[in-house]
Order: C-alpha cells, then sequence, then structure tokens
C-alpha cells in the first residue's frame, strides 16, 4: 500500500491535566474520504486541529504528505498548509470581505497571479458551489447553507491536495446538507482530493465516506468501511447508530440536593 | 505566606504579559515593511490606508473638540491667577507649552484608546472566536501580517499626527480666551506662541506620541490575540484594552518627561 497522505500516530492530548486523546493512530491514503465521527465531546475537533497543525500534541506524531506538521519547520509547514484546504465549522469567512474577496484572498497572497486571473478562477470557484452571482455579497448577508458552501470554495481556492471538513452540515436542514454532500463527492470525483470530514451527522457520513473511524472518549474505538460500520457488533458504535441515549446518571450529590430542594418545596406548602 | 504567594503570581503575570508584548511589538514591526506602498505586498497599504482613516480622519473631531475645551479650562484657570499678578500674558505660554510638550499627546492617547485601543481588540478577539485567525493559519498566511502590521503602521503614523493636530487647536483654545480678556489679535499671539515654545518642545511632544501609539496599538492588539471562549471575552478585552493602554500610556509618560527633565531638555 502507499504511504499514507495523512497518518496519525499514537496521537496523546492533554489539557489541564485531563487527557483528550488517548494515543490515537490513523491513516488516510491518496483520494479517500474519510469520516472520523464521535458524539460531543468524543475528541473529534481536537484532532482535527492537530492534523492542521493548529495544535501541539503532548505526544504523538501527525504526518501530512511525509512531513511532521508539529516538528517542522516553519517554512516546511507553510508548504504543507498550502497543499490544504479547510473548512471550519463556523465557516472563518472574514466578514469585512465581499464574498469574492475572501475566495481571492489565498490566491492574492499566496500567488504571483495576476488580478483578471484570480477574478476569473474566484468567479469559477464561487460558481462551483452554486454560489457564482453572489460574489458581491457579505458573509452576514448569507444563508447558513451558503456560508458554508462559500467556505468550501476559498478552501478550495487553490486546489489543495487536501481537503479537511469541520462539520459541514451541522446547523443545516437535510435538504441543504446533501448539498452540500454532494458538493464533497464532486470535489473528490473531480478533483481526486483526499478529503478528511469530522462529522456527528450519520446521514451524511454514510453518503460521502470510504471509510469511517469512529471516537469515543478520545480513543480510537474502530476504523473501517460502512459496511462493517453497518455490521459492527461494538456497544458504542451500535449506541451510535441506533441513537441509544445515554441514560443521565446523576450522582449522589445531585441527589441529596434534590432531596433537600424537595425537602425545602414540602416545608414551605 | 499566600500574600507573598499572590504577589509573587501578580509579579509573573505582570512580566509574562510585557514580555508578551515585547515579543508581539517586535513581530509586528518585522512584518510592517510588507505593509508599505511599492515595497510590501499588494493590498496591505490599502488595509493601512483604512485603518488610518479610523483611528485618524474619524477620531479628528473628538480629539479636536476635546483639545479646544482642555486648552480653554487651561487658559481660564491659568488666567484666573496670573491675573492677580498682572502676568496675564503667561496665558500663553502655558496653554503653549503645555500642550506641546504634554496635553497634546497625552489627550490624542486617551481618545484614540477609547476609540480604537478597544476596536482593536474586539475586532481581534472577535476573529479569534469565530476562528478568522485560525482559517488564516491554515491558509499559510501570517496573521501578525495580515491583522497586525497594517494596524501598526496605520498608528504610528496617524496618532502623531493627531497629536500636532490636537497642539493646534488647543493653543487656538488659548487665543479665544486671550481674545475674550484682551482683544488680542490672532496674529500677535501667534508671534507670542512661536516665541515660547521651542522645537524641542515640539519634537518631545511628537515622540511621546509614537511612543503612546505603540502601546495603544500593541496593548488592544494583545489583548484581542489573547481572547478565549465567547462574545463576554470580546467584551472582558475591549475594557482591558483601555485600562492598560491608559495605564502604561501614563507610566510612560512619567518616564519620558523625568528623562527630558534630567537631560535639561525644557
Amino acid at each position: 500500500m502507499a504511504d499514507p497522505i495523512i497518518s496519525v500516530e499514537d496521537l496523546t492530548v492533554v489539557y489541564d491535566g485531563r487527557r483528550v486523546l488517548n494515543g490515537v493512530s490513523l491513516d488516510i491514503q491518496q483520494g479517500e474520504v474519510l469520516a472520523l465521527m464521535g458524539g460531543s465531546g468524543s475528541g473529534k475537533t481536537t484532532i482535527l486541529r492537530h492534523i492542521i497543525g493548529l495544535e501541539q500534541p503532548y505526544s504523538g506524531t501527525v504526518r501530512i504528505l511525509g512531513v511532521d506538521v508539529n516538528r517542522c519547520s516553519p517554512k516546511e509547514l507553510m508548504a504543507i498548509r498550502r497543499k490544504m484546504g479547510v473548512a471550519f465549522q463556523e465557516c472563518a469567512l472574514f466578514d469585512s470581505l465581499s464574498l469574492e474577496d475572501n475566495v481571492a484572498l489565498p490566491m492574492h497572497e499566496l500567488t504571483g497571479l495576476a488580478d483578471p486571473i484570480i477574478e476569473i478562477m474566484t468567479y469559477m470557484k464561487l460558481a462551483a458551489v452554486g454560489l457564482g452571482e453572489a460574489g458581491k455579497q457579505l458573509p452576514a448577508q448569507l444563508s447558513g447553507g451558503m456560508k458554508k458552501r462559500a467556505a468550501v470554495a476559498r478552501a478550495t481556492a487553490l486546489d489543495p491536495e487536501i481537503l479537511v471538513f469541520d462539520e459541514p452540515s451541522a446547523g443545516l436542514d437535510p435538504i441543504v446538507a446533501a448539498g452540500l454532500d454532494d458538493l464533497i463527492l464532486l470535489l473528490k470525483r473531480a478533483f481526486h482530493m483526499t478529503i478528511l470530514v469530522v462529522t456527528h451527522e450519520l446521514a451524511s457520513a454514510f453518503r460521502v465516506a470510504d471509510r469511517m473511524a469512529m471516537l469515543y472518549q478520545g480513543s480510537l474505538i474502530a476504523v473501517g468501511t460502512k459496511e462493517s460500520f453497518l455490521a459492527s457488533t461494538h456497544p458504542r458504535i451500535r449506541q451510535f447508530l441506533d441513537r441509544v441515549p445515554d441514560p443521565i446518571a446523576q450522582s449522589a450529590a445531585v441527589q441529596n440536593r434534590f432531596r433537600e430542594l424537595a425537602g425545602m418545596a414540602g416545608g414551605t406548602q | 505566606m499566600n500574600v507573598l504567594e499572590d504577589i509573587g503570581g501578580g509579579v509573573n503575570r505582570g512580566l509574562a504579559y510585557i514580555g508578551g508584548l515585547t515579543i508581539q511589538f517586535w513581530s509586528a514591526l518585522r512584518a510592517s515593511p510588507r505593509v508599505l506602498p511599492i515595497i510590501g505586498k499588494r493590498g496591505r497599504w490599502r488595509e493601512a490606508l483604512r485603518q488610518m482613516s479610523v483611528v485618524g480622519v474619524k477620531a479628528l473631531p473628538m480629539v479636536g473638540t476635546m483639545s479646544v475645551c482642555t486648552g480653554f479650562i487651561l487658559a481660564m484657570q491659568a488666567g484666573a491667577e496670573l491675573r492677580r499678578f498682572g502676568a496675564l500674558q503667561y496665558v500663553m505660554d502655558t496653554v503653549g507649552i503645555g500642550f506641546t510638550r504634554e496635553l497634546g499627546p497625552l489627550l490624542t492617547a486617551f481618545v484614540v484608546s477609547g476609540r480604537s485601543g478597544s476596536a482593536f481588540s474586539a475586532e481581534i478577539g472577535t476573529m479569534v472566536v469565530t476562528s478568522e485567525i485560525d482559517a488564516l493559519r491554515t491558509m499559510a498566511i501570517d496573521p501578525i501580517e495580515f491583522v497586525l502590521a497594517p494596524r501598526y503602521v496605520a498608528a504610528m503614523i496617524v496618532i502623531p499626527c493627531l497629536s500636532v493636530m490636537s497642539n493646534a487647536f488647543g493653543i487656538l483654545a488659548g487665543w479665544l480666551f486671550m481674545f475674550i480678556e484682551s482683544n488680542l489679535r490672532l496674529s500677535m499671539y501667534l508671534q507670542y506662541i512661536a516665541d515660547s515654545i521651542y522645537l524641542r518642545d515640539v519634537l518631545t511632544g511628537v515622540l511621546k506620541s509614537v511612543v503612546f501609539a505603540a502601546i495603544i496599538v500593541n496593548v488592544g492588539c494583545r489583548e484581542g490575540f489573547r481572547v478565549r471562549g465567547g462574545p463576554d471575552a470580546v467584551g472582558r478585552a475591549a475594557t482591558s484594552a483601555v485600562v492598560w493602554s491608559t495605564f502604561l500610556v501614563i507610566l510612560a509618560d512619567v518616564f519620558f518627561t523625568a528623562i527630558f527633565y534630567l537631560l535639561h531638555w525644557h
């Protein structure tokens, strides 16, 4: 098998003495879409932030295209980042810039292209996500779905080899979310991009992913194909797929407080 | 023991804060040439010009009004005392020297700190909260160069200019007082002012205002970058930026005034 494009080895992250990731190892191959799933607080966004080199791990390594992003020189990190596009959960569009200026920004900053060429390419990027006519609008004038698509247009501005999506369909209605899923599939097919999608939306994950990985309380509990996930008997995977809520566990202290409050309420009657 | 720990912790945090400011200032200074026209990156100078308009041009009415009011107050207070000794003409010295050496730079610093220092921290803090700073980093764009450097260049250019304008407004307010009191013509007043103040008075004032500009922009941006959490943290950062920059401006003023005094630049 060829060397993975993204390779996470034994990644451990500790915040304020609390382990957020426990020795996570994960490989993503060229041209595949991997959906990283897990519940809230499972460590999905933390692993994403380490993959895109925004944070330093407690231990372990993250290699992108063979380069250790936590130990490479700033110049090497810049070179790697030029080959990556990231669409953030909050979209992270620059409020003071129009949509076309947002998309054109990486081209203006990182390429020596002439302004007319950048203008044409910006229009093409926006048109590819269905926003060709919205270029003059400011982010504040857009709906949630349009912002997400604009963030994808900006992430693809430099034709990256790797695309990373953080919760692309969070907060969107099912129709708009399905449109974004189609967009991810289109990018994969048309440009053979390697795509990491961090999500907790099952429908999206099953639609776009070639492989899936599941995090639970900072540990990777499964990596495999969609079929292997559907056939899995792992209790946490079954709970996630079957949408079974955790019982609300109350500590003894909380139960005692409830009793106290009930007593106070009884005394006032 | 707890008191000693608290004092030690406070000193540590203060030193860490000053260290952070110094590193940030140095990084922004190194990135500043890339904001300048012709030699800089395309588009950067446009952003610096926009910041100059926001920090300087839009602050001019407030700086002007405050300077006129303060100049008039100073002239009235000084006039009330000096008249008793038959020395009303020294009001002109008081206003002229007071504004060029001290009040012009200080008033300008207070106005800009309240208007723009807080705005810098709120803008950058919001960019942190909404992941815009992270987005810049992932796009291989240096946030220091993209966000900080245009603000530094703008502030360091327009705040000294505003300070000179403040001097002019304050001195004109002094003439207004003298005109009401003794029907003094403007040309005579200006002649007297030109005789009473030296170039070094103006230059030391401008030098102070450059330092004040560095403090305001540095603290404002630093507080913005330190934001963690949500919108309430942005509000706290804006408040903190104004409090810290005002405090540090006063400290710097004491320091520079003492140095100029010891060097007999007065």
